[in-house]
């Protein structure tokens, strides 16, 4: 992998996989799609620490329980997030987040 | 050997990437979470590919068992019926195309070729295993493995108590001031009604004390 | 140092085409005469009645979330599993708070009745 793939190939895709969730979690109404775009987020980080981890230091283990570490803060994340989902749809009976503006000055 | 690595980097590349762009795109949202869950796989995938193995099958345990089973729960708890003319992106999504798409050609793309990062000439087969993962748990990294424990219960009871529902009285939307000024002004001729709520405000004007004791005793 | 992921690719390849391949076949070689009755959706034999448009419950959402906690238990003791007899007693002892603290969470889920079909 090394030798065949450098790794700037690898930290392009990882970018561009940070922009397409990007643009997910900016432009889509659907509070579960904003949350998905940032999953897409999270992923692409994780891509680029164990692109590093490989490349960089390959006899150290940090840098994959970094990315253990993201995935595991990611799982809580979407927990919190989709319960937060649930409870705007219980409350406003919707789920698009620019009808939730009640706090709107 | 190199070909088949970079045609296998490349398959996986084009699979992470497509599914990300129908993640973002697709209409229905089932199918949005379906294409999360393909992403997913691409990742772990490249993973394997990265000789990140533990990794790999960390990424096909948490995230596909885990983060989309709870995002597919989501969406089926949060259904309603949608109608076709209603947009699935905001007003601004053009803007947010454009700037998406300068951040990638104009800031990232460059910095990534004009940096020089330090790369070993003569990278070593790596392997870190589990074994290795466990000796750096219990030894260096011991104290980030108990704040994410930490971490994880108070994520899971924030959550529990967000997403729970009360059984007795539905939790009725907090009024804004300048509603509660109204419904205090229009109280005295009738009773105010209002249709946008499933449960109207009422209790809010006349308020009742939580049934919390027994309910507490029930549940345990 | 791939060469252990020839026989994988070999095995995916195998589990993808056994149930798409028949699938093929089949649609190549079945006659198609569609009804309304044939198209109709099957539900055990019973009319279909309503939308399929339903409200689920949030149980369903508080089991996903008890699972979360054993998923991630599941991730962190399996390399301290493999580890655990080089490491002795002292690794155990962070491993029973670590798995203190994250019970703790379930027998909040359990006192709160999540855990409770209603």
């Amino acid at each position: 992998m090394i030798s065949a793939v450098p790794l700037e190939w690898v930290l392009i895709l990882a970018s561009g996989l940070f922009c397409v969730g990007l643009f997910g979690a900016l432009s889509r109404r659907h509070a579960v799609s904003m949350l998905m775009g940032i999953e897409l987020m999270l992923n692409a980080v994780n891509i680029n620490l164990v692109a590093f981890w490989r490349y960089t230091q390959p006899d150290e283990v940090g840098g994959m329980i970094f990315a253990l570490f993201v995935i595991v803060v990611a799982a809580a994340e979407a927990a919190v997030g989709l319960a937060m989902a649930i409870a705007i749809y219980r409350t406003w009976q919707t789920v698009n987040v620019d009808s939730v503006d009640s706090l709107r000055g | 050997m190199d070909l088949v690595v970079q045609i296998m980097f490349g398959v996986t590349g084009l699979l992470i990437l497509g599914a990300a762009f129908m993640v973002v795109s697709v209409r229905n949202i089932i199918h949005a979470a379906l294409w999360l869950i393909t992403c997913f796989f691409g990742i772990a995938m490249l993973y394997l590919l990265l000789q990140a193995e533990f990794l790999a099958i960390v990424q096909i345990l948490l995230y596909i068992g885990a983060v989309a089973v709870l995002v597919l729960f989501a969406v089926m708890l949060t259904r309603q019926i949608d109608d076709p003319d209603e947009p699935v992106l905001f007003q601004r999504w053009r803007s947010t195309l454009l700037i998406t798409a300068i951040l990638f050609a104009a800031v990232l793309v460059p910095t990534i070729y004009n940096h020089n990062w330090l790369i070993f000439a003569d990278p070593q087969p790596a392997f870190a295993g589990p074994r290795e993962l466990g000796f750096a748990f219990m030894n260096a990294y011991l104290l980030p493995f108990q704040i994410a424990a930490v971490l994880l219960l108070a994520a899971l009871v924030g959550a529990i108590i967000i997403a729970m529902e009360d059984q007795e009285q539905r939790r009725v939307r907090v009024l804004t001031l300048a509603e509660e000024v109204a419904l205090r002004g229009e109280r005295e001729p009738s009773p105010p009604t209002r249709p946008a709520n499933p449960q109207p405000a009422s209790s809010s004007s006349n308020p009742t004390p939580p049934p919390a004791p027994e309910q507490a005793g029930e549940g345990a | 140092m791939y060469d252990n992921y020839v026989f994988l690719g070999l095995f995916l390849i195998a589990a993808i085409s056994f149930p798409v391949l028949p699938l093929i076949v089949a649609r190549l070689i079945r006659p198609k005469r569609p009804t309304p009755i044939k198209q109709s959706t099957y539900e055990c034999g019973l009319e279909v009645i309503g939308d399929f448009h339903v409200q689920f419950k949030i149980q369903y959402y508080l089991y996903a979330l008890a699972f979360v906690i054993f998923d991630i238990e599941v991730v962190f003791l399996y390399p301290w599993a493999v580890a655990y007899p080089e490491l002795g007693m002292p690794a155990l002892f962070a491993m029973l708070i670590f798995l203190a603290i994250l019970a703790f969470s379930l027998v909040y889920d359990w006192r709160k009745g999540a855990l409770e079909w209603i």
